[in-house]
């Protein structure tokens, strides 16, 4: 199973499933992070701790943990 | 709450208009150019953090419109969430405008979907006209308008285009009747829907919202509706018919989350929209603006290194730019005083306005040259959407001393001022982050303690130093802040972490104007409370420390000065008088009873009393040490200035523990209030009081004793 922490900078993925409840999905969901999104990783933050992804024409950062939850595919 | 007043003819008819929208698309700002209010307006999500109304007329009609924090979705996930939700659903208001960005119709019209169940009017404002104009993305508005079935008015909140049109579109809507938004769901939900309305409509259910609203609110699980249904008769039928059709819909999403599979079904619907009605010329560059600068300022290993240049660049600025006029400042109040002293002929009157007012509010205005390059700073820093790279940047940093990187936006805030930074809070979801965020803010120095800072710094280190200084105090208060962030976090917030997801705007090259009223706004809430609260201030100290008189001690000393034979003898005495008077004043009685505590760090009394009265505001500090500076040691009639006074009378060892303190010790009285208010308990605020007071005492007992050592 690949999530969006295991991917490189510049790589684009399809969400297959967010492993989370309440708050945090309402959130990622609002933010247009759900099933079939696109999204692309812009950039790491220092240790990788915090990444950048783009989704449409939004950028959003996301912590390693969080972005443990969202389930990918490559495309 | 702030209110701008304006007049109004009674007459005149009034529509109460909500502004809502997703965070960053312009409402604020679009009420600014709606009418002539000055609502902060930034480059992040979650600059407006509580409603506030504006008033103005246009026509004949009588507008209140509400600005309302952005929301992504219509939930409450943070407190000013909350505030918009809870608006919107008890709130009485006549019309929404729902705010969309132009440039990103599709995620924006998520939120627009959630608006259209409600039972309201509802005018669509295509905000960012002209940015999408310079993205070659062209909107049918009228096709659209068709398509939703909500009027859509394209406008531009920076040009002021289309403002007037959206204005009439608002009071024609008002006079017409509700819209009927063309929600179209898939098949399966609308079965679902089509069930429930024919059940309602068989009962011929009395409600406000229209069945189809109140079906797909039911379906979505909506608290509210939920609520409003449940004591109802249809109830015990309706419950089997719900629970089946919900079933239906998560079967047909593959989802356990009706939420969720709405947000598809609003997803899938506002794609066909954007679709049909969205032209973007595709003279596709691979790279937008943003993401060639974000290679730069983000990157990995320089990104962090180059804030911390702006940062020191912004310091060294505040320090040579802000010396410039202060020569200039100092001799118009020393001339000010001069020329109003020579018209009062009773001497405590004279003394009282001279020495008392014009000195403490002298002292206080010549700083305010550095405060306005601190303000352009954080404007800079706010508008032009590097904050949130900042708090990107710093995220994982912050996440070891137990901070959320969004905590980064209040304590930035803070740097400026700390009321409006412990409002900012707000964005931070989970009470435990806010609270530990809110204890912290007052480690970034504000506005009002830089002008303590600039005078020390210039009164003990040479000018080409200085500046460096005072980026080194803001640094280490910062730092300690987050050590003290992680010793709080392992004591008392002690907890799981708070995920973290935020939105990075894309880079605005902000208007002058902008940037203009933004300080102009913070320089004037300054001066004015120079001219007031630090005025009056600076009269009471004035008072106390030239009461009660001492007649025997005056005329003691009176006979020796005639006795003296040479002209410095007698200047002498009479400096040795004036210090003798300022003692057994009662601000020196106060400050004598204190100095056995403050005796460990090395402060006079003089220092100890700045200090006390620092805690009304810590413009005040400087006001008294120029008023006690100024009655006590006028050794010489030429450098009568405060810089001069206080390296001539404060050792260096004891200056650095008075900085020290001053970084530390709790904000002013009004932060205070505020700081108890949204902390939401007054035993916060003793916590404050008490964890602030025995961290400035302990570090500046270090700090000196370590001066001490060194120098
Ligand atoms: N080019 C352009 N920029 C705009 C326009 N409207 C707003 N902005 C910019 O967009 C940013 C956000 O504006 P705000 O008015 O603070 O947004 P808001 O919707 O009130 O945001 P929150 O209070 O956080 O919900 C600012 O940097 C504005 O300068 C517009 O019509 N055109
Ligand atoms: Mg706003």
């Amino acid at each position: 199973m690949k999530t969006l922490k295991d991917c490189e900078k510049a790589c684009r993925v399809k969400v297959l499933k967010l492993n989370t409840k309440g708050d945090l999905k309402q959130r990622l969901i609002s933010f247009g992070i759900m099933k079939e999104a696109i999204l692309e990783v812009l950039e790491h933050a220092p240790a990788k701790s915090t990444i950048e992804v783009k989704i449409g024409k939004m950028r959003i950062a996301l912590r390693a943990q969080e972005a443990q939850l969202i389930e990918v595919e490559k495309i | 709450m702030n209110t701008i007043e304006k007049q109004c003819p009674i007459t005149a008819n009034h529509i109460k208009v909500a502004l809502v929208g997703q965070p960053n698309v312009g409402k604020s700002m679009l009420i600014n150019s709606v009418s002539n209010a000055h609502l902060h307006v930034g480059n992040f999500s979650g600059v407006t953090v509580d409603k506030t109304e504006v008033l103005f007329d246009y026509k004949k009609y009588h507008f209140t419109v509400v600005d309302l924090p952005g929301t992504y979705a219509f939930t409450d996930y943070t407190i000013e969430e909350r505030v918009t939700h809870d608006y919107l659903c008890a709130e009485d208001y006549d019309i929404i405008i729902n705010v969309v960005d132009s440039t990103n119709l599709e995620k924006n019209l998520q939120l627009t979907s959630e608006l259209l169940t409600m039972s309201k009017k509802v005018i669509i404002a295509l905000n960012m006209s002209d940015e999408a104009e310079k993205e070659n993305i062209i909107i049918d508005a009228e096709y659209m308008s068709e398509l939703i079935g909500v009027p859509c008015i394209k406008v531009s909140a920076a040009t002021k285009m289309g403002i007037a049109n959206l204005i009439d579109a608002v009071v024609m809507k008002h006079e017409s009747s509700k819209n009927r938004p063309k929600l179209v769901f898939s098949e399966p939900v609308e079965e679902e829907i089509a069930q429930i309305v024919w059940y309602l409509d068989k009962h011929k259910f009395q409600s406000e919202n229209s069945y189809r609203n109140i079906a797909i609110n039911l379906l979505k699980n909506n608290k509210r509706t939920y609520e409003e249904l449940h004591d109802e008769p249809i109830w015990t039928e309706l419950q089997p018919i719900l629970i089946e059709a919900s079933k239906h819909i998560e079967l047909h999403h593959d989802s356990d989350d009706v939420k969720e599979a709405f947000a598809e079904e609003y997803a899938s619907f506002n794609r066909g929209v954007v679709a049909e009605v969205v032209k973007q010329e595709s003279v596709k560059e691979k790279k937008t603006l943003t993401e060639k600068i974000d290679n730069i300022l983000i990157h990995p290993i320089f990104g962090i290194p180059i804030f911390l240049f702006f940062m020191w660049a912004l310091f060294q600025l505040t320090f040579e730019i802000g010396a410039i006029p202060m020569d200039y400042i100092d001799s118009f109040f020393i001339w000010l005083g001069d020329t109003i002293g020579a018209t009062i002929a009773n001497d405590d009157i004279r003394s009282m306005i001279v020495d008392g007012v014009i000195a403490g509010v002298g002292a206080v205005v010549l700083f305010v040259p550095n405060i306005i390059i601190l303000f352009i700073g954080i404007a800079l820093l706010e508008s032009t959407g590097y904050m949130s790279r900042v708090a990107f940047l710093l995220d994982g940093f912050f996440h070891k001393f137990g901070l959320h990187g969004q905590s980064f936006i209040p304590l930035v805030t803070g740097f400026g001022c700390s009321i409006p930074a412990y409002m900012s809070a707000r964005i931070l979801k989970n009470d435990r982050d806010r609270l530990l965020t809110l204890f912290i803010i007052g480690f970034m120095s504000c506005g009002a303690r830089l002008p303590v800072y600039v005078l020390f710094a210039g009164a003990f280190f040479s000018p080409d130093m200085a500046g460096n200084i005072l980026f080194f105090i803001y640094v280490s208060g910062a730092m300690l802040g987050l050590i003290a962030a992680k010793v709080l976090k392992l004591t008392a917030f002690k907890g799981v972490d708070e995920p973290f997801v935020m939105e990075m705007p894309k880079y605005r090259l902000p208007s002058v104007k902008l940037i203009w009223h933004t300080v102009l706004t913070k320089t004037m809430m300054y001066l004015k409370k120079a001219g007031t609260f630090i005025a009056g201030a600076a009269m009471l100290v004035w008072f106390l420390s030239n009461y009660p008189h001492n007649l025997t001690l005056q005329q003691e000393y009176a006979s020796k000065i005639e006795m003296a034979v040479s002209e410095s003898e007698k200047m002498h005495l009479q400096n040795k008088l004036d210090e003798a008077l300022l003692e057994q004043s009662y601000l020196g009685s106060i400050g004598k009873f204190s100095e056995p505590i403050f005796e460990p760090l090395g402060f006079d009394w003089k220092m100890s009393v700045a200090l006390q009265t620092g805690l009304a505001a810590k413009e005040v500090v400087v006001s008294t040490l120029g008023v006690l500076y100024a009655l006590g040691s006028d050794v010489d009639q030429e450098s009568n200035s405060l810089v001069t006074a206080i390296s001539e009378n404060i050792s260096f060892a004891s200056a650095i523990a008075f900085i020290v303190v001053i970084m530390i010790y709790l904000p002013c009285l009004a932060a205070s209030i505020v700081f108890t208010r949204e902390a939401g308990h007054i035993k916060y605020f003793f916590y404050l009081f008490f964890f602030t007071s025995v961290t400035a005492y302990v570090m500046a007992f270090i700090a000196y004793h370590i001066t001490l050592l060194i120098v």
